[in-house]
């Protein structure tokens, strides 16, 4: 097992956002969280990130005990994220973006400038761009090339198809599955059940805080009752 | 006005800037990465000047060997406050930070009335650095033409540093995005604990290249530079490095013609200037727009 969430409760202060989630993901899967706006999706990934601990369960990544570890700790086992606002770091480059998250991760592999660039071949264009100053989709192959850069073994995505043209949500998705057949699991928030259909292989729908559903994506895009009470707006 | 006293005054001007900056570097370094403002940076000063004094008593009157040791003790002391107390309150709000190092303000004063007593202490020259020149006709202290040397050095060496080497980088990041830094794998509680004991030696530093500079020490005399250096840094735009070393420089030609000409006005202008930068220009010189 890749990874594997038991029974975790997440608070941000004194709300209780996450109620006993549990969700794993085998290696080499591509996993949706699904809901609606507000139901944890995000709590759930800086949960398994540690960039909030949960405060009770459990959370094995590669068969060990991650529940709680600092960031960076999860970063250097091989865990990449990319949060729903990108975070792109203002103040260097689109090279020097990529270049820190390789670096500090001290992992080798696939995954390095040449690579990525050609996967996204816009990051090459603007090879020497500050952050500060790249469009809303070129932050967004660069927040996902940083992520590779790190050669992890598994991937966080929030919201990767949110505000993207739909013919570049096509591109997302040949790259998504270009990721997954280079062995790198991955696990998306997403509310674009669309585009999950294409690239994922299982679904939890998260509602309130907890997980009520669980199945493939197959199975749920087919099940209506499921879309119009968890999904539908 | 002749072009001697132009001169003589701008010397003078540049040489208050350079101390400023000094002490204002360290402050606006650790606001600029870890975002707290830290009251306490004139204590380091105080402390980095009396602790250069005591080990420079101790080792046979050399005083560079007392410039080296003494920052380095003060550097211990920014480590405690940082790993055990400042740590705390990085998620709190900016009241609890003032409170927290204002706290140390108080502290080191009293401790260096137990320590040193509560008198001024005079302090020695510097040899090769002693003594006047002669700049087109008039006096100006060596020492003084030392410190507007060291300044921009100091300047050039923290650019270097934060936009050429693989440390500044990673620094960069951090100070921008820290959660992101965290999560590629910057340590950033050990970052944060080194840059804020950087950020404490600049400001000993300063505080031990003052002992010859104004001869005296006195507990509090961390009080008066702090000020100073706050406006720099509020002026050049809090955080930024390049704003704070004009600022200084800006400040310290400022008090020096107003020295000169307006004597009765000293400070009056300083604040004056920062109050119609802030009008004008919020974030100040370089700062971000907020
Ligand atoms: N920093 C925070 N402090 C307090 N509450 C928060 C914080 N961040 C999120 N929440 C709350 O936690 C709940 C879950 O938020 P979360 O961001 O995980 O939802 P989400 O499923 O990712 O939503 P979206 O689809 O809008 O991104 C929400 O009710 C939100 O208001
Ligand atoms: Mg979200």
């Amino acid at each position: 097992m890749m990874l594997q969430v038991e029974g975790i409760n997440t608070y941000y202060r004194k709300s209780h956002i996450l109620q006993d989630v549990s969700f794993s993901v085998e290696a080499g899967e591509v996993v949706a969280l699904l809901g609606r706006n507000g139901v944890g999706k995000t709590t759930s990934l800086r949960s398994v990130m540690g960039l909030t601990a949960p405060r009770n369960g459990s959370i094995r990544f590669q068969d060990r005990e991650v529940a709680g570890q600092a960031p960076y700790v999860m970063a250097k086992a091989g865990m990449a994220y990319m949060p729903d606002d990108l975070k792109i770091f203002p103040d260097l480059t689109c090279e020097e973006n990529l270049e820190i998250a390789r670096r500090l991760s001290g992992r080798d592999g696939y995954w390095n400038q040449g690579r990525v660039e050609e996967l996204f071949p816009v990051l090459g264009d603007r090879r020497k761009q500050l952050g500060i100053l790249l469009s809303g989709g070129e932050k967004k192959m660069l927040g996902m090339g940083r992520a590779l850069m790190a050669n992890p073994d598994m991937i966080l995505l929030d919201e990767p198809s949110e505000g993207l043209a739909p013919l570049v949500v096509d591109h997302l998705a040949a790259v998504i599955e270009a990721i997954r057949d280079k062995g790198i699991t991955l696990l998306l928030a997403d509310q674009n059940l669309k585009f999950c259909r294409r690239v994922c292989g299982r679904g939890y729908i998260l509602e309130k805080g907890r997980v009520v559903h669980a199945d493939t994506i197959a199975a749920i895009w087919d099940d209506e009752a499921v879309i119009k009470q968890y999904l539908a707006l | 006005m002749n072009l001697e006293s132009l001169v003589h005054v701008c010397l003078a001007g540049l040489s208050t800037g350079m101390f400023i900056w000094l002490v204002a570097s360290g402050l606006t370094l650790i606001f600029g990465v870890l975002g707290v403002l830290n009251f306490a940076h004139g204590s380091f000063y105080m402390l980095g000047a009396y602790c250069a004094f005591t080990a420079l008593k101790l080792m046979g009157g050399n005083f560079w060997l007392g410039l080296l040791v003494g920052p380095l003790v003060v550097c211990a002391v920014g480590f405690v406050i940082e790993r055990f107390f400042l740590r705390h309150v990085y998620g709190l709000e900016l009241p609890y930070q003032l409170l927290l190092t204002f706290a140390f303000v108080l502290l080191f004063d009293n401790l260096v009335k137990i320590i040193w007593g509560a008198g001024s202490i005079g302090s020695p020259s510097v040899p090769g650095l002693s003594g006047s020149v002669n700049i087109l006709g008039r006096f100006f202290p060596v020492y003084n033409l030392f410190i507007i040397v060291v300044g921009p050095l100091v300047a050039l060496g923290l650019w270097a540093l934060i936009e050429k080497t693989w440390y500044g980088r990673i620094i960069r990041a951090a100070s921008t995005e820290r959660e992101m830094a965290a999560a590629i794998g910057v340590r950033v509680p050990a970052l944060f604990t080194g840059v804020f004991v950087f950020g404490t030696w600049l400001g000993a530093v300063g505080g031990a290249l003052a002992v010859p500079y104004i001869g005296l020490l006195t507990p509090g005399m961390g009080e008066a530079i702090i000020i100073e250096a706050f406006v720099v840094a509020v002026i050049g735009g809090l955080g930024s490095l390049k704003g704070a070393f004009l600022g200084a420089l800006v400040i310290g030609l400022l008090s020096s013609f107003g020295t000169r000409f307006l004597p009765a006005f000293d400070m009056f202008l300083t604040f004056i200037l920062m109050a119609a930068v802030l009008l004008w220009r919020p974030q100040g010189f370089f700062g971000k727009a907020v």
